[in-house]
């Protein structure tokens, strides 16, 4: 076998232990490049310009710095506090109630290609999480690190797991476009968008159970997860 | 080749970013709380400079001068973040009680500015898509969703100052609480997304490609549909993106084994498919923008918090996956 074919994945064990070693992950992926440029033979310069073009194409993925300054501008004038005591004047409001909700509104206008109607720095941090947490402190006080942790987690997972299963079902989705376009260029032109969102349904309602069944289980962790605290707080 | 005339051009876009990052640099010099000051500020600065003047600096130097110069831009904020130069200032916050206080004055008027966010810019998305003043298009064509996020985002600052009685510059100084908090997390997607064009470059897909035909038995359908769909999961790890393990893992298994030889059904193989790096994509620090960024946005200790808890969603989804395509294909 050729050997230059193994020089091409020199990166990945690089990544590997890079990550799972805990070093700073711009060095991991930068070694990473550098690695996987000079095993293939590119040169310093030609790599360097790689880097800098790949940068300035992806520039669009920095938006959440328009974002940040709206967000702590409404955080310093109380909108965690808000949204936290708006929460606990609802009794019915639990952590795990609130995340499915959300986690069911959101796969769902996903599937209509309704996408930018939430995400991580759009809802989950300014409103999704100071309300999941909010439910939980109205009922038991100020939560230990640990769960308060725990539960912002749940608040990100819901929104990326309801994103990813619902996406795939709007036919002018990306994904689902780079898929046509694969079958077409190796002759297979009868499959239409529609067919492929279609099956993107079935693994779409398994992804809704798991996770849901996952969520349903959430009150009863914190419940018993706040009973130890206060135990061992007590011991 | 000049791109459609629009009147918020992505160049606008990336222009706005530069501002709030060069202002972000210039506040973190002048923090003297902040005991690593100078080099946090010039992280922040190199960050910015691409956004502020990449373009002019094509116009004027030519492309690849451009492109070495933003390499080493890149290289050196590596090495900032990774000689652990990044600092974060002091951030006195206001005592919960003020601001259960100025909470209560404002009530649900705070909710309005976050939401608009995201129903602005849907909104936009679905309607103001051919808007046009003369010959200009007033939104870019090609990327609707970010000029649309762009215009929320404006309106949503304005009518925040308006109720709150902040200005703008307050909300950029207000928001290096949250920048000094997630630090290099920020810029992990693009970092991420630069190595991506590496491993293209490199062509270390087609060796993945040939590495999995050797691996496989032609014969045992669910074999080929696990390696399939186990192999989309794993590449997708490792590239971050299963829009890149795609075109891989469909040509090396799917098309040649499964539809050619097993003349399976091409629409649900390519849809399970992709699902199945899906799952990958929730397991994986590559994908920094999904796991990594949510993770410092909501300041977790481990910021590998957000994968941990995804991962037994993504295992079981994966076997739903592989029954799935199984059956169905």
């Amino acid at each position: 076998m050729d050997s230059s074919l193994w020089l091409a994945l020199v990166g990945i064990p690089i990544i590997v232990a890079g990550f799972a070693l805990r070093f700073n992950p711009l060095m991991v992926v930068i070694a990473a490049g550098l690695a996987t440029g000079l095993a293939v033979g590119m040169d310093i310069g030609l790599l360097l310009e790689t880097f800098g073009e790949k940068f300035m194409n992806s520039r669009q993925l920095a938006s959440i710095m328009l974002i940040l300054p709206i967000i702590a501008l409404l955080e310093k004038y109380g909108l965690k506090e808000h949204a936290q005591s708006w929460v606990a004047s609802i009794r019915s409001a639990t952590t795990g109630r609130i995340l499915m909700l959300y986690f069911v509104l959101r796969q769902f206008t996903c599937s209509l290609g309704l996408i930018s109607l939430g995400g991580q720095a759009q809802t989950v941090r300014p409103l999704l999480f100071p309300m999941a947490e909010g439910a939980a402190m109205a009922k038991y006080g100020e939560l230990p690190q640990a769960l308060r942790d725990k539960i912002a987690a749940h608040a990100a997972a819901c929104d990326n797991v309801a994103l990813f299963f619902g996406e795939d079902i709007f036919i002018a989705f990306g994904a689902v476009l780079l898929m046509t376009g694969f079958l077409k260029e190796n002759g297979i032109s009868d499959v239409e968008p529609l067919m492929i969102g279609l099956w993107a349904i079935p693994t779409a309602i398994c992804a809704l159970i798991i996770h849901l069944l996952r969520l349903s289980w959430l009150d009863a962790q914190i419940a018993r997860e706040v009973q130890t605290h206060q135990a061992g707080a007590a011991a | 080749m000049t791109p459609p005339s629009s009147l918020l051009s992505i160049q606008v876009v990336y222009y706005l970013i530069g501002i709030v990052v060069m202002a972000i640099a210039w506040m973190s010099v002048r923090d003297t709380s902040n005991p690593k000051r100078y080099t946090t500020g010039l992280f922040w600065f190199l960050f910015g400079v691409g956004f502020l003047f990449g373009d002019a600096m094509i116009a004027s130097l030519g492309k690849p001068l451009t492109y070495k110069i933003l390499g080493v831009i890149v290289m050196l904020l590596a090495l900032i973040a990774g000689s652990n130069l990044l600092g974060s200032g002091q951030h006195t916050a206001k005592s919960n009680q003020d601001k259960a206080a100025l909470a209560a004055r404002l009530k649900n008027k705070l909710f309005l500015p976050a939401i608009a966010i995201p129903l602005i810019t849907v909104a936009l998305t679905l309607g103001a898509k051919n808007w046009q003043i003369g010959d200009y298009f007033l939104l870019d064509q090609k990327n609707l969703t970010l000029a649309c996020l762009t215009i929320a985002c404006l309106v949503s600052v304005a009518y925040a100052c308006m109720i709150t009685g902040g200005t703008p510059l307050a909300a950029v100084q207000e928001s290096r609480r949250l920048v000094d908090a997630m630090g290099w997390a920020l810029i992990l997607p693009l970092m991420l997304a630069m190595l991506g064009g590496v491993f293209v470059a490199a062509k270390t897909g087609q060796s993945i490609q040939t590495l999995v035909t050797m691996m496989i038995n032609p014969d045992s359908k669910l074999a080929l549909v696990v390696i399939y769909c186990v192999g989309m999961a794993l590449f997708t790890m490792i590239m971050g993106n299963a829009f890149a393990a795609f075109p891989v893992m469909a040509a090396g298994i799917a098309l040649p084994f499964l539809i050619v030889q097993h003349h399976a059904n091409p629409a649900p193989l390519v849809a399970i498919g992709m699902l199945s790096g899906y799952c990958g994509t929730l397991m994986t620090p590559m994908a920094a923008n999904f796991n990594i960024i949510p993770a410092a946005l909501l300041e977790l200790k481990d910021k590998y918090q957000v994968i941990k808890l995804q991962i037994p969603t993504a295992i079981a989804v994966l076997l739903c996956n592989i029954t799935l395509m199984y059956f169905l294909v």
